[in-house]
């Protein structure tokens, strides 16, 4: 078991490598460090000495991959490629353009984006969990049919809509909940509930659709219909069984977004004025900071890789029949 | 005039062509011309690819740009004849609505009003300043005549019209299709009992053809969906937002298709060294959280275009270069998803008996791929593409919201639910655009998502009963 983790932490390696070299080459290749250097300069009166002294003064000016004055392996080492990535590895994100140190910003924001991306996670789990099972105990009947219908219809709508009617009505018409903004504490409930309800409405339609196609694969396997044989209810063998064997492919399902839960939701939080990381990340892109939006990839790699091994370990768990190799 | 093709429209078109050959070749297979045949049985999926066609027939008929000559006479008369063009291009569907771009009002109003959504001050003749609602400058009601009753009548002239006219196009369908008398095509189809559910197909089209002329006919004398804040009119920029997302819808599939059908099979099929890259590529690239990704290449795409201005002449250009390059960038980010499935499926295949024998048998490997594993894949590329279509549809809008998306100066419904948000907040609420946005992306995402449901029930191997 030890031995697989490390190994797969071993191959995480070489993926966040590539992971740094797509950021590396959509941001240095085409925006080489003198164009970078000319845009925080200002575009006037730049002269080429300013610029290889902002170049020197960021450690932009190495050459980019191979630097063929170093010698050895310093040749490779003494490159910016690997100076940027070296200290990604070591999660020294650096500064942004703001000079704020960008480390320090995302262990502030990451509580507030998961006041409201767990909340919404586990809410969103039981609700679709459990109106999935209700529509597969009454399978075929008007009910199941109907709430088909709705849920592509929920589906069909586009999730700025669900927000943008939801601050009119919670907010703007009757007042329950203020329309944006964050307080630490018990105080952020107040503003965490819209949100989070938002959230778990607007994925209703795919996740009860998802979760009762799951359910239903097992309803008609054998061991079912022997369960049902022995006499027992419907509502024991939904709760006994079908649901205790469904609970493998949802695990692998849900287990691998939970770290990327951290990241935050880009949309929900710009809107309601959560300062979490999400928000972070669009202001990041909005003011076409590299820096921030460099480091939020490369967090979000590591996240996402975290999440498969995770996925990996957990149906070692609850699956007997699958060992770890 | 000339024909003037963008970047998008050239693809589009190329798009319409190959889905013709494509189509013309399947339909030599009896056995795929079954399953379409069991596809279109459903009279959901009848209604929702005839809701989806009539997308992209606005889609298509935005597709056609032209620019037109500008008539000047410089000061030498004859000796000078170089031929001007206007700085605008135009496409056939902005013919279809010059009457809207020349009633462009100075502010909101709401849909089918008389007179501006908020109060101006006027000062009148005895230089007291009052604050009134301005009647809009291109809604005339005739003398005598209620509002309400005038569109009433307008309405009713307007559906009848649209009734007629689907009538007609009905007629000419049913008349050339098949065989036997009209009056006996006509009896089977009122019972019910063609083959395929055409009478929904026919219901459908005609309701969709009635709203759409009752809206374009009345937009002469109202403003259907009201004006935006510069005055522009919403049903237009509704229409107009069509291309842009249908465009996005499928020229994303066109550029990921290749990437991941020859990545896919390659991984599958070879093994060893191949699949190990490609598998890395696609654990890297779908490791890096989407919207940051393609947040990334938009950003330096961006900067590129800042760059060089000399790649474009016009600003629709400018925006149409953008949406080029923001197709590209989904394509490029989206295709891992069905290259893992495809990887796999390639893999279960390759072990099938039929063909470990064709190799057996000496049959080259691109004899095998293409006779024997392409075939089989078939069914998986075309349940991702429709599924992928309304979802990229959405993605637009949160794209566009997140600045990311198309130019800001084009039509498309993300733009519009962007501005709208700044809208909702003032008081009296403008809800129109958010609404009309709404509705013209619900119908199509929600026409798609029935027709994908229902061409994965039929496509599906482990769907059958």
């Amino acid at each position: 078991m030890l031995a697989y983790i490390i190994r797969r932490l071993l191959y995480a390696v070489p993926i966040l490598i590539g992971v740094n070299l797509i950021t590396f080459m959509l941001f240095f290749m085409i925006n080489t460090p003198d164009d970078m250097a000319r845009a925080q300069l200002g575009a006037k009166q730049t002269t080429p000495q300013m610029i290889e002294a902002w170049k020197v003064e960021k450690g932009y000016d190495k050459p980019l991959f191979f630097n063929p004055e170093a010698s050895g392996i310093e040749k490779i080492e003494d490159t910016l490629f690997m100076q940027e990535s070296l200290k990604l590895f070591a999660f020294d994100f650096g500064v942004s353009d703001a000079n704020r140190d960008i480390a320090e910003d995302i262990k502030e924001r990451m509580g507030p984006s998961l006041a409201i991306a767990l909340p919404t996670f586990f809410i969103a789990l039981v609700t679709n969990i459990s109106l999935a099972l209700l529509l597969v105990l009454f399978r075929g009947s008007a009910l199941d049919m109907g709430m088909m219908v709705i849920a592509v219809m929920i589906m069909s709508v586009s999730g700025l809509f669900y927000i943008i009617a939801g601050q009119v009505l919670f907010s703007k018409i009757w007042h329950w909940v203020p329309i944006s903004g964050y307080e630490p504490g018990w105080g952020a409930v107040k503003f965490v509930i819209l949100p989070v309800l938002i959230g778990v409405f607007a994925g209703l339609g795919a996740g009860m659709r998802w979760y009762r196609s799951i359910f239903l694969e097992q309803v008609n396997q054998d061991y079912v219909r022997t369960a049902r044989a022995k006499g027992l209810s419907e509502i024991a063998v939904l709760f006994k069984h079908v649901l205790k064997n469904g609970m493998l492919p949802i695990l692998t399902g849900i287990v691998v977004v939970i770290p990327s839960l951290f990241m935050g939701s880009l949309i929900m939080e710009s809107f309601f004025g959560i300062p979490g990381l999400g928000s972070y990340t669009i202001d990041a892109i909005n003011a076409q900071d590299f820096a921030i939006v460099k480091a939020m990839v490369f967090l979000g790699s590591v996240l996402y890789i975290a999440g498969l091994i995770l996925t990996d370990i957990s149906y070692t768990l609850f699956d007997p029949r699958v060992k770890l190799s | 005039m000339t024909i003037t093709l963008l970047w998008t429209d050239m693809m589009v078109w190329l798009l319409v062509a190959a889905l013709a050959v494509w189509g013309w070749i399947l339909s030599r297979s009896p056995q795929i011309r079954k399953q379409w045949h069991s596809i279109f049985k459903s009279g959901i999926a009848m209604a929702s690819a005839i809701v989806l066609l009539f997308y992209l027939f606005f889609a298509l008929l935005d597709s056609v740009h032209m620019r037109f000559t500008v008539e000047t006479h410089p000061g030498g008369g004859e000796t000078s004849k170089s031929i001007h063009y206007e700085g605008d291009m135009v496409s056939l569907l902005d013919l279809l609505f010059k009457h809207t771009l020349s009633h462009t009002e100075r502010t909101y109003s709401a849909p089918f009003a008389t007179h501006e959504y908020a109060k101006s001050i006027v000062v009148d003749k005895n230089n007291v300043s009052r604050q009134v609602y301005l009647p809009l400058k291109y809604v005339h009601v005739p003398k005598g005549e209620s509002v309400a009753g005038d569109i009433v009548k307008k309405s009713l002239f307007a559906l009848f019209a649209g009734l007629l006219v689907s009538l007609l196009l009905i007629a000419v369908h049913l008349a050339l299709k098949g065989r036997g008398t009209f009056v006996s095509k006509l009896n089977v189809l009122r019972r019910g009992e063609t083959a395929l559910p055409w009478r929904t197909a026919y219901v459908t089209f005609t309701l969709m053809l009635m709203t759409f002329v009752w809206m374009y006919l009345l937009s002469y004398h109202y403003h259907v969906l009201g004006t935006d804040k510069v005055g522009g009119d919403v049903f237009y920029q509704s229409v107009k937002s069509i291309r842009t997302g249908v465009l996005i819808g499928i020229l994303t599939t066109l550029v990921m298709l290749p990437v991941s059908i020859t990545l896919g099979i390659s991984a599958g099929f070879f093994g060893g060294r191949i699949d190990d890259v490609i598998q890395y590529i696609y654990t890297t690239l779908n490791s890096i959280p989407g919207v940051l990704l393609i947040a990334g290449a938009v950003l330096v795409t961006q900067v590129m275009m800042d760059n060089h201005p000399q790649w474009f002449e016009t600003t629709l250009e400018r925006s149409d270069l953008r949406l080029l390059f923001l197709i590209l960038i989904l394509g490029m980010t989206s295709w891992t998803g069905l290259c893992r499935l495809l990887r796999a499926e390639t893999l279960k295949i390759s072990r099938v008996e039929f063909v470990t024998a064709a190799r057996a048998f000496g049959v080259s490997k691109w004899k095998i791929i293409f006779r024997h594993i392409m075939p089989n894949l078939m069914h998986i590329i075309l349940i991702s593409v429709v599924l992928d279509f309304s979802a990229l549809v959405l993605a637009e809008a949160v794209l566009s919201y997140v600045g990311v998306g198309v130019d800001p100066t084009m039509y498309s419904w993300g733009n519009m639910i962007n501005q709208a948000r700044l809208e909702m907040a003032r008081e009296p609420m403008v809800w129109w655009s958010l609404f009309s946005a709404f509705i013209f992306m619900f119908i199509l995402v929600l026409a798609a998502n029935l027709f994908s449901d229902r061409v994965q029930t039929v496509l599906d191997p482990r769907n059958e009963e």
